[in-house]
């Protein structure tokens, strides 16, 4: 993905080996060594070195995270018809086993990378950094990375997106938002998926789920969708159509967006 | 759970440390962890001797922080504790909050041995 790949674990290692640590003297022999730094933070600069790659080429990276089953390749498979005039796409897919998903994109005529996780219950840094290596950005406009189904690991993990985009869907409670904070907490949008339900779910109540993300202090828009009948499929591409226009003004200006994962209490107390 | 993957980043990065500090091993790891940050203390110190085995923090302790939820209210200027679920102003119940402490996942500090022998009778 680099012009010359120098971002593995080496060069993670030099940027990590800067002297920075204050040193104070305990005892003979000892040293107290302040860090300070995210438990993350090998994971965290592939993460910037990803999406340095995908700002250099242009294109905006949507992390897709969920639980197993909530519809995330049926949206993908949705988007990419309603997208294909206008915009450019490839997909990363992250799955613990099989190339199902990523088959299923490519019968779209969209380019799909598939990881195979083995046993790994999220995607990180380093797996997309690999995928990344089998695709060319030149041209694209979104990447969209499919993230392991999962509610709680994948939050924890910087890929290099721009924005996090969590799904909900109808057949699940509509407190998950309460039930699993982290997640939901690192939503830039979320997403009400199969909402051709609703008409038979009787427990499912889009406002209690939107309640539930308040809750967070997470203030992100919510569009309920089915990406079966196509319901509200139209508010998905506009939100897509604005964060295109976004990322194409911010590489103007130089700059790039973090999505909300990006935790603010870490930032302050790196400084700190 | 994933708090063996973050054990091993949290390795690499302690290597490198050692490495550049010239010390011999570790003596002693401090982290420090709010509720928010996805990761969860216990299993955390679980995983920690597993990831660390055979590597220079083989025998340091661990000592994790946990620090408490904090928001501060971007309406009433509040500065109040909050749940994990419950992020809204403890004051005035507005949801535009901003998260002042809870989601931490740091490695704050080390404690190493320089001489090698050290390490073996700690």
């Amino acid at each position: 993905m680099c012009d010359t790949c120098g971002c593995n674990i080496t060069h993670a290692n030099q940027h990590l080996v800067k002297p920075g640590g204050k040193l104070s003297r305990v005892e003979d022999g000892r040293e107290a060594v302040t860090v300070l730094k995210n438990l993350l933070s090998e994971n965290d600069h592939v993460a910037g070195h990803n999406r340095e790659h995908f700002d250099r080429h242009g294109v905006l990276a949507i992390n897709l995270m969920s639980s197993p089953g909530s519809g995330k390749t049926a949206l993908l498979e949705a988007s990419v018809e309603l997208l294909a005039d206008k915009f450019k796409i490839a997909v990363i897919e992250g799955d613990l086993e099989t190339e199902n998903d990523a088959d299923r994109i490519r019968a779209r005529g969209v380019p799909a990378i598939q990881i195979s996780t083995g046993s790994a219950c999220h995607l990180d840094a380093h797996m997309v950094h690999d995928a990344l290596h089998q695709l060319s950005l030149d041209g694209l406009d979104i990447i969209f990375i499919e993230n392991v189904g999962n509610l709680v690991c994948p939050a924890s993990f910087d890929l290099g997106q721009h924005h996090n985009v969590t799904l909900l869907s109808t057949t699940e409670g509509d407190d998950k938002p309460a039930k699993y904070p982290v997640m939901f907490r690192a939503a830039d949008l979320m997403l009400l998926t199969k909402a051709d339900l609703l008409a038979v779910l009787d427990d499912f109540d889009p406002a209690r789920a939107e309640t539930c993300l308040r809750n967070l202090a997470n203030t992100a828009p919510v569009i309920t969708l089915s990406a079966k009948t196509g319901d509200g499929l139209k508010d998905w591409v506009n939100w897509l159509e604005q964060e295109v226009s976004a990322q194409r003004h911010r590489i103007k200006s130089g700059e790039t967006r973090r999505p909300a994962i990006q935790p603010d209490g870490v930032q302050l107390h790196a400084h700190g | 759970m994933h708090e063996f993957a973050v054990c091993q980043d949290m390795l690499q990065q302690i290597e490198s440390i050692v490495a550049e500090q010239q010390a011999a091993a570790v003596d002693i790891v401090t982290v420090r962890i709010g509720p928010l940050s996805g990761i969860e203390a216990h299993l955390l110190s679980q995983a920690f001797p597993l990831a660390a085995a055979g590597t220079v923090a083989e025998k340091a302790e661990l000592i994790i922080e946990t620090l408490p939820i904090k928001v501060k209210c971007q309406l009433c200027g509040a500065e109040t504790e909050a749940k994990p679920n419950r992020l809204v102003c403890g004051q005035c119940g507005d949801y535009h909050t901003q998260l002042l402490s809870g989601d931490e996942m740091l490695l704050a500090s080390l404690e190493l041995l320089k001489e090698p022998q050290e390490a073996i009778h700690v």
